[in-house]
C-alpha cells in the first residue's frame, strides 16, 4: 500500500501529472452538466456526431499546418452545433440522420485529408488512434493547453449556474416556454454553443470517440436513482468527477490508456445506481 | 376591447393551407370551446394563436390585458415528460420565467406565485414528488398550476382530459369552471368531445368544411337547422 502512494506522491510531484488531473477533473464536470439536457432532449447522439467533427476539423487544421488548432477547431464545431439543434424539427433530414450524416462524413474526410497530405510524420494511423482515443494527449498538454481549458470550464459552468432555470424550462417543455415569452430559440442556441465548446474541450481528456460516453453516462446514473432536475444535475456532476479522478489515478498506476479507463469507472458507476435504483422502486 | 381577435385568419403550414376565412373573438372570461374533426386544424389554430406558428393570412389582435407573450398554455404531454426527473415545484416555478426576462434566478414573488397556484389546484402536498410517479390527473393539475404562474387571464388547454378515467375527467372540467367562473380566467379549450364542450362552454367554435362560431345557444341552434335541414332532403 505504501508502494500505491509513494508511486503516486511520485508521480504528483511531476507537473505534467498535474496539469492532467486539473483538466481530466475541470472536463468532466463540465461535460456532466448539459449532459441531463441532451438525453432528454433525444440528443445523446450530439455528442458522438459533433466530436468527429471536432476530428475532422483537427485533421483540417493538421494539413494547414496550424500549430495551434484550438480556434479553427472550435469555430467549426459550434457552427455545426448551431445547425443541427437549429434545423431541429423543420428540417428536410431529421435529428438522428442529420447526426449520423455530418459525423461519419467529417470522419471520413479528416481519415482521408490526413492521408492525403500525409507530411513525413511516420506514425499516421498512431496520430489518428490518439486523436480519437485521446490515449496520451492528456499526459503532453501545454501550459496553454490548461489555461484555454480553465478559462473556457470556468465560462460553461457560469453559464450553467446564470442559465439553470432556463435550461430545464426548454429541455421540459419548449412549446410552453415560447409560448408564455421566454427567448426559447436564443437559449437552445446557447446550448448547441457551450454543448460544442465541452466537446471541444473533452477531445484533449478522452479523445472524439469516447465523448458520448463522458457526456450521458453520469446522467443516465443519476436518473436512475434521483428524482429532481437539481438533484439529478448535482449527482451528475459529482459521478463524473469522481469517475475522473478514480479514472485517471487508476492509468496512472495501472498504466491504463486514460480514456478508456475513464468511461470503465463511469460504466461500473452507471451498474450500480441501475441495481440501486431498481431496488429502491422495488420497496417503494 | 376583446382579448383576442381574429380576422379572416388563414392557417396552414409553408404553403399549405388548412383552414380559411376564419374570423372570431374571445372577450375576457368567456369559455370557448373549440371543435372539430382530426385533421380540421385545431392544433393549427392554438399553435397560431400561441405565436409558435405565424398564419399565412389574416390578422390577430391582442387587447385587454393580453398579449401574444401572456397567454397560459396547457399542452398535451409529451414523451420527453413522461420520463423528466423533476420535482412538482421545479415545474410550476418554471410558469414563472416569462416574467423574469434575463432575471437568472426566482425572486420571493415567483416562489409566493408558485405557492399560490400549488394551492388553487390542490397540489400543494406534492411539491416535493418527483413529476414522472404522478397520476395522469395529478400531472394535468402541476401543468396548469404552472400555465397559471405565467398568466392570470387566459388559458389555452388542449385536450386537457386526454387519457383520463372519467372521475378524473369530470374533476378536471369542474377545475377549469371553478377557474372560469370563480376567478374569471378566460378558457380557450380544444376538445374532442362536443357533448361536454356543450356542458360547460360559453362559446363554440367549430371548424371544419363549414365554420361556426358563436354562443352556445346560437351553435345549438344552427346545429338544430342544420339537421332539420338534412332531414328536410330525405
Amino acid at each position: 500500500m505504501t508502494d500505491v502512494f509513494s508511486t503516486l506522491g511520485f508521480y504528483l510531484s511531476k507537473p505534467f501529472v498535474v496539469n492532467a488531473l486539473i483538466v481530466g477533473v475541470l472536463i468532466a464536470l463540465c461535460s456532466s452538466l448539459l449532459g441531463v439536457t441532451l438525453v432528454l432532449k433525444r440528443y445523446s447522439f450530439i455528442g458522438d456526431g459533433l466530436s468527429h467533427v471536432a476530428f475532422g476539423a483537427m485533421a483540417v487544421a493538421a494539413v494547414m499546418g496550424l500549430t495551434n488548432d484550438m480556434p479553427l477547431v472550435l469555430t467549426v464545431t459550434v457552427v455545426c452545433a448551431v445547425l443541427l439543434l437549429r434545423m431541429g424539427k423543420n428540417a428536410k433530414i431529421k435529428g438522428d440522420a442529420a447526426i449520423a450524416m455530418i459525423s461519419v462524413g467529417s470522419l471520413a474526410i479528416g481519415y482521408l485529408l490526413m492521408n492525403i497530405f500525409n507530411t513525413g510524420s511516420s506514425n499516421l494511423s498512431g496520430d489518428v488512434c490518439s486523436t480519437l482515443f485521446g490515449s496520451t494527449s492528456i499526459l503532453t498538454l501545454s501550459t496553454f493547453d490548461v489555461w484555454m481549458c480553465v478559462i473556457l470550464s470556468v465560462l460553461v459552468v457560469l453559464f450553467f449556474v446564470l442559465f439553470y432555470n432556463k435550461i430545464f424550462s426548454v429541455t421540459f417543455d419548449e412549446n410552453f416556454a415560447r409560448a408564455t415569452g421566454q427567448r426559447a430559440g436564443l437559449y437552445n442556441l446557447l446550448i448547441a454553443i457551450v454543448i460544442a465548446v465541452i466537446i471541444v474541450v473533452s477531445m484533449q481528456l478522452v479523445g472524439s470517440l469516447l465523448i458520448s460516453a463522458l457526456v450521458i453516462f453520469p446522467a443516465l446514473s443519476a436518473m436512475r436513482v434521483f428524482k429532481s432536475f437539481k438533484s439529478v444535475t448535482v449527482c451528475a456532476a459529482i459521478v463524473s468527477v469522481v469517475c475522473a479522478l478514480i479514472g485517471l489515478f487508476t492509468s496512472i498506476l495501472a498504466g491504463t490508456p486514460v480514456g478508456s479507463t475513464i468511461v470503465a469507472a463511469d460504466i461500473a458507476v452507471f451498474a450500480v445506481f441501475f441495481v440501486v435504483g431498481a431496488v429502491t422502486k422495488r420497496t417503494a | 376591447m376583446p382579448q383576442i381577435k381574429c380576422t379572416d385568419l388563414t392557417l396552414g403550414y409553408g404553403s399549405q393551407e388548412i383552414l380559411s376565412g376564419l374570423s372570431f373573438e374571445v372577450n375576457a372570461g368567456d369559455y370557448l370551446c373549440i371543435v372539430g374533426e382530426n385533421g380540421s386544424g385545431k392544433t393549427t389554430l392554438m399553435k397560431t394563436l400561441l405565436g409558435l406558428t405565424k398564419p399565412l393570412g389574416g390578422s390577430i389582435e391582442f387587447g385587454d390585458g393580453v398579449t401574444a407573450r401572456k397567454i397560459g398554455y396547457l399542452p398535451q404531454q409529451t414523451d420527453v415528460q413522461r420520463d423528466f426527473p423533476a420535482s412538482v415545484r421545479e415545474i410550476v416555478l418554471s410558469g414563472c420565467l416569462g416574467h423574469d426576462g434575463f432575471r437568472p434566478f426566482y425572486n420571493k414573488a415567483d416562489k409566493a406565485l408558485a405557492q399560490r397556484s400549488m394551492e388553487r389546484m390542490n397540489i400543494a402536498d406534492l411539491s416535493r414528488r418527483c413529476y414522472r410517479e404522478l397520476s395522469g390527473g395529478q400531472q394535468q393539475r402541476v401543468l396548469l398550476a404552472r400555465a397559471l404562474c405565467a398568466t392570470e387571464e387566459i388559458l389555452l388547454l388542449d385536450e386537457p382530459v386526454a387519457g383520463l378515467d372519467p372521475k378524473v375527467t369530470a374533476e378536471m372540467y369542474e377545475l377549469i369552471e371553478s377557474l372560469n367562473k370563480n376567478d374569471n380566467v378566460t378558457i380557450i379549450m380544444i376538445s374532442h368531445d362536443i357533448d361536454k364542450a356543450l356542458d360547460y362552454a360559453s362559446h363554440i367554435l367549430h371548424i371544419g368544411h363549414e365554420i361556426i362560431f358563436g354562443t352556445k345557444d346560437n351553435y345549438l341552434n344552427s346545429k338544430h337547422h342544420a339537421k332539420k335541414g338534412d332531414a328536410s332532403y330525405d
